[in-house]
C-alpha cells in the first residue's frame, strides 16, 4: 500500500480488481505484466486476505503424463467427462472446454509466481493423478501471489470494501469504496470482479433457505458477503446459477460460525449411522465412497429438524478416517452416548438395534463398495454396514457447513460480464467463484474452483489490460504517473 | 507456561494440524504427526525436537493468529524444546539453568574469564605480561598439566552430561538406543549434517520473514562446520602435542589452518544468524536469551582465538590466552545446559523418525471411504 498511500485510491487505474483471492491475484498479475496499472481492492484485513483461496489445497489441471507430483496423465477428454458427470449437464460447454483446455499450462505458470506443488497429502491419494497440491496449502499460494503482485508493482488496498459500482449501459466507470473511514470513488478503465460468492451472508442465504440458514456454519471467510455480486445483478448483469444451490458438507457442530475451514469436517459417516434429533436414521450412509458423497450431507442435514444430525460409530473403525479436530462424545453404552449427545436414549437404542439386526454378514472392505449391507431396513445402508456393537461408542454432532454458493454473473469466453440483455459489457470482467456458476451449474469436482479462478483470472486480466491500453488516455494520466 | 499447560497447548495444536495436514510437505514434523491419532507427552516432545522452528507452517497456516484457533506451532514447539532440555538435564538439580539461560550462560562465561585472568595473573605473576616465543610458549602462561586437566575434565564432563540427557530422552521416547540399526544412524546423520528439513520443503523456510529463504540454513552451515573445523584443529593439536610438538604452530600448520578456517566460519555463521534473528518476525520466532547467548559465546570463542593468533608474538599474548581459555571453559561448562544441546536432541529425534518414518504413504488414514 506504500504506493497508493500518497495519492489515495482514486485513479484512474487501467485495471481495478475487486477481490484479492486466487482469481483476482491471477488477474492482477496478468494485467500488470501486460503493462496495465493495477489496483486490487481486498475487503479483508491483511491477515485474512485471499478469500476462500486461503482454505484451498489443490488444483485440477490437464496434464499429459505422470511427473514428480502427479501419478498419471489427465487428458482433456477425461476431465470433460468428470465435469459432465458431476454437473449432470448443467454447464456451458464452450466455457467448460475453454477452462479445461487453458488449465494445461497451470503446472508451469503457477510456479513462476512462487506457487510450489507437492504430491497428495496423507488421506488424499484418490486425487493424486488429477490434482496438484499446494505446498503449505492455499494460504501459501495466496502469500506467493501477493509477493508476485507487489514485485510486479501492482497496488493493494486492504480493508477496502466496495459499496457501489457506477455502471451505465453495461460500461463501468468507477467503484465507490469504503477505505480508512471514508468512502471514495475509484475510477478505472476496466474492472475485474473476483470477489467470490455470498456464502457468508446469512440474511441472503435466508432468502432461499428461510430461518434454517441461521443454523448453517460457514466454512470459509466471513468476508464473502456477495456485495459486488448483488450490485452487479442489480445493475443489469445476467444472473447464472441457482440461488438456492450451495456446496454444503457435514461439519462438526462445534465448528466456529466462520472460517473453520478443512479441519471441521467429519469423515466418520460411512463407518456408522447418522441419526437426527429424534434418534432416527434418514439417509443411506454407505451409498458410495465418501469423496463422492460428502458434499450431499450438508443438504441432508439442512433438511433435518434443527439442522443437526449425529454420527454414531463403535470402536472398530477408529483410525480408518481422518482424525477430527474436536473430540467425539465417548460412552460405554448407546444409552449413555445418547445422553451425551442430548438424544432420546430409547429411540437411539431402538435405531441401533434395528440397524444391527439388519446388517448382513459380509467381508468389510473400506477400499471397495463391499457386500456389507442392510436388508429390510429403511433407509438402507448399502455398503460398510457392520453392527455397532463394540464399545466404547463414539458420537459426533453434525451441522451443514456451507463451502460456496453457485449464484453468479454470466460471462463470455473473454471473461466479459454478460448483461441481462445478452450483450457483453464493454469493460467489466469476472473471474473465480462469482462466475463459476457458468461452468459448475451443480455438483463439484475437487480442486476445480481453483482451476476456474486461475484460468478466468488470467483471461480477465489479459483482456482487461488489452482493453485499458486501447482506450483513450484520460487527462488525469499524470495521477497514474505519480502513483507509479 | 507451566509444563502441563504447554503440553496441553501442543496437543491442541497437533489435533488441529492432524485434521488439516496442509503443511506435511514442509518438514518431518507433520508426517510424523500423521502416524499418530493421540499425542502423549513423550510424542509431543519428540515432535517438538524434530522442529527447526523454521516458520513455514506458521506463515502458511490459515489458522494462525488472529484466527481464533491461534495455531502457532513454531512458538509452542520452541517452548516445548526448552522444557525438554530442562527435563532431561543431568544432573537434575542443574535443570534451572534453562530457565534464564541467557543470563546463566553469560554469568558462567564471565566468571570463567575472571577466574582465568585473575588466577593466571596471580599464579604466573609478571611472566603473564611478557613476550613468550617458540614451542611451549602457551604453557608458560598455563602449564601443560593444568590445561590437560582443566579442559580434559570439563570436556569429558560435558560429554557425560549430554549423553545422560539424550539417553533419558531416547528411553522415554521408546527408542532402543543401543540396538538401532546402522541405517537409522546413517539417515539421521545425513539429515542432521545437511539440515535436510530446514528448507521449508524446497524453496527455503520462511525465516526471517514470510519470504522463503535459505539464509538460515546457510548461516547455520557456516556455524556448524566452522565449529567442527575448530574442534578438528583442537584434536590435531592434541595429537601433535602428544607426539612432542607443543603449540604454538606456524600459520601453515594443520591445527592453525583448520582453526583459522573454522574460526572464519564461526564468525560468518554466528553473525549471519544473529543478524537474521534480529530482523525476524516476532510471532513465530521468540527471541530467546538461550539462542542469542550461545551464538555470542561461539562468536567470542572464535574472536578471542583469532586475537591470540594475531598477537601471539607480543606481550599481550598472556592475557589474551587467559581470556580465550576462559571463554572456551565457559563454552564447555554450559554445553550441557544451553543451546548446544539442541543438536543432540535433534539427532535423537531424527533417528527416531528414521526408525518410524512411513515406508509408503499408505499408512496414513485414508479418505477412500
Amino acid at each position: 500500500m506504500k504506493k497508493s498511500d500518497a495519492t489515495g485510491l482514486s485513479g484512474p487505474w487501467d485495471v481495478l480488481v475487486l477481490g484479492g483471492g486466487n482469481a483476482g491475484l491471477c488477474a492482477a498479475i496478468t494485467a500488470r505484466e501486460a503493462g496495465a496499472s493495477v489496483l486490487i481492492l481486498e475487503c479483508a484485513p491483511k491477515d485474512f486476505r485471499g478469500g476462500n483461496s486461503r482454505h484451498t489445497r489443490n488444483l485440477r489441471f490437464v496434464h499429459p503424463h505422470a511427473d514428480g507430483i502427479m501419478t498419471g496423465p489427465y487428458p482433456e477428454g477425461e476431465f470433460w467427462d468428470d465435469l459432465r458427470q458431476v454437473t449432470k449437464g448443467e454447464t456451458d460447454e464452450a466455457l467448460a472446454q475453454l477452462t479445461i483446455r487453458d488449465s494445461a499450462d497451470c503446472g508451469e505458470w503457477m510456479p513462476r509466481y512462487g506457487v510450489r506443488f507437492q504430491p497428495p497429502l496423507g488421506g488424499t491419494l484418490h486425487l493424486g493423478r488429477t490434482n496438484a497440491f499446494f505446498l503449505g496449502g492455499g494460504k501459501a499460494l495466496v502469500n506467493a501471489y501477493y509477493r508476485a503482485v507487489e514485485r510486479l508493482g501492482a497496488s493493494v488496498a486492504y480493508d477496502a470494501e466496495v459499496q457501489e459500482l457506477e455502471i451505465r449501459g453495461g460500461e463501468f466507470s468507477a467503484a465507490l469504496v469504503s477505505w480508512r473511514g471514508a468512502t471514495q470513488a475509484v475510477r478505472a478503465r476496466a474492472v475485474v470482479a473476483a470477489s467470490g460468492g455470498f456464502e457468508a451472508n446469512i440474511p441472503w442465504l435466508k432468502e432461499s433457505w428461510g430461518e434454517v440458514a441461521e443454523n448453517f456454519i460457514i466454512r470459509g471467510t466471513p468476508y464473502n458477503t456477495g456485495r459486488v455480486l448483488r450490485v452487479l445483478l442489480n445493475r443489469g448483469a445476467k444472473q447464472v446459477g441457482d440461488p438456492r444451490q450451495c456446496h454444503a458438507v457435514a461439519v462438526d457442530g462445534r465448528a466456529p460460525k466462520f472460517d473453520g475451514g478443512i479441519v471441521t469436517r467429519v469423515d466418520a459417516v460411512p463407518f456408522g449411522i447418522v441419526v437426527n434429533r429424534q434418534g432416527h436414521r434418514f439417509y443411506d450412509e454407505g451409498e458410495d465412497f465418501w469423496p463422492k458423497r460428502y458434499a450431499i450431507w450438508g443438504r441432508l442435514l439442512a433438511q433435518q429438524p434443527g439442522q443437526i444430525g449425529h454420527v454414531i460409530i463403535d470402536s472398530k473403525p477408529l483410525g480408518r478416517f481422518m482424525p477430527t479436530v474436536f473430540p467425539p462424545t465417548v460412552a460405554g453404552s448407546i444409552a449413555e452416548l445418547s445422553a451425551g449427545l442430548g438424544l432420546d436414549a430409547i429411540a437411539v437404542e431402538e435405531t441401533v438395534k434395528k440397524f444391527n439386526a439388519s446388517a448382513r454378514p459380509g467381508s468389510f472392505d473400506p477400499f471397495s463398495l463391499d457386500d456389507c449391507r442392510t436388508e429390510g431396513l429403511t433407509p438402507p445402508k448399502s455398503h460398510w454396514a457392520v453392527p455397532i456393537d463394540r464399545p466404547p461408542f463414539y458420537g459426533y454432532s453434525l451441522r451443514p457447513g456451507i463451502t460456496f454458493t453457485y449464484l453468479g454473473v454470466g460471462v463470455d469466453e473473454h471473461a466479459r460480464i454478460v448483461m441481462a440483455n445478452g450483450e457483453p459489457s464493454t469493460n467489466m470482467f469476472a473471474a473465480g467463484e462469482i462466475m463459476a456458476g457458468n461452468i459448475l451449474g451443480q455438483g463439484y469436482l475437487a480442486g476445480f474452483g481453483m482451476t476456474i479462478g486461475t484460468v478466468f483470472g488470467r483471461i480477465a486480466g489479459r483482456e482487461a489490460a488489452k482493453l485499458a491500453r486501447q482506450r483513450p488516455i484520460h487527462s488525469s494520466e499524470a495521477v497514474i504517473d505519480a502513483v507509479h | 507456561m507451566p509444563s502441563t499447560d504447554l503440553l496441553k497447548e501442543a496437543e491442541r495444536l497437533m489435533v488441529i494440524c492432524n485434521a488439516c495436514r496442509y503443511c506435511e510437505g514442509h518438514c518431518a514434523v507433520f508426517p510424523a504427526m500423521e502416524m499418530r491419532l493421540t499425542f502423549p507427552a513423550e510424542d509431543l516432545r519428540y515432535l517438538a525436537n524434530l522442529c527447526h522452528g523454521c516458520g513455514s507452517c506458521f506463515h502458511h497456516c490459515q489458522y494462525a493468529p488472529p484466527h481464533p484457533f491461534e495455531v502457532n506451532v513454531p512458538r509452542v514447539f520452541d517452548a516445548l524444546r526448552r522444557e525438554t532440555y530442562a527435563r532431561y538435564a543431568w544432573p537434575r538439580f542443574l535443570a534451572p539453568m534453562f530457565q534464564r539461560n541467557g543470563l546463566a550462560t553469560a554469568v558462567v562465561t564471565a566468571a570463567s574469564c575472571v577466574i582465568f585472568t585473575v588466577a593466571g595473573t596471580v599464579l604466573v605473576g609478571p611472566e603473564a605480561l611478557r613476550r613468550h616465543l617458540g614451542p611451549g610458549a602457551f604453557y608458560k602462561i598455563v602449564p601443560h598439566w593444568a590445561m590437560v586437566l582443566l579442559f580434559g575434565v570439563s570436556f569429558a564432563y560435558a560429554l557425560l552430561a549430554l549423553a545422560a540427557a539424550v539417553q533419558a530422552f531416547w528411553r522415554d521416547c521408546g527408542v532402543p538406543g543401543r540396538h538401532l540399526p546402522a541405517s537409522v544412524h546413517n539417515r539421521a546423520t545425513r539429515d542432521s549434517m545437511t539440515l535436510r528439513y530446514l528448507d521449508g520443503g524446497g524453496d527455503g523456510c520462511t525465516y526471517p520473514n514470510e519470504q522463503p529463504s535459505m539464509s538460515r540454513r546457510r548461516w547455520h552451515h557456516f556455524t556448524f562446520y566452522g565449529f567442527l573445523l575448530c574442534f578438528a584443529a583442537t584434536c590435531v593439536a592434541a595429537v601433535y602435542d602428544w607426539l612432542g610438538h607443543p603449540a604454538p604452530y606456524p600459520w601453515w600448520s594443520a591445527p592453525v589452518a583448520l582453526g583459522t578456517a573454522g574460526g572464519v566460519g564461526l564468525v560468518i555463521g554466528t553473525v549471519g544468524l544473529l543478524a537474521i534473528k534480529a530482523e525476524s518476525d516476532r510471532a513465530p520466532y521468540p527471541r530467546t536469551g538461550m539462542d542469542v547467548s550461545f551464538l555470542i559465546l561461539l562468536l567470542l570463542t572464535s574472536v578471542t582465538g583469532f586475537l591470540v593468533l594475531f598477537f601471539r608474538t607480543t606481550a599481550a599474548m598472556g592475557m589474551l590466552l587467559l581470556i580465550h581459555l576462559g571463554v572456551v571453559m565457559g563454552l564447555f561448562l554450559t554445553m550441557p545446559y544451553g543451546k548446544f544441546v539442541h543438536g543432540f536432541f535433534r539427532y535423537a529425534a531424527l533417528a527416531r523418525y528414521a526408525l518410524e518414518r512411513p515406508k509408503s504413504s499408505e499408512q496414513a488414514p485414508s479418505e477412500v471411504v
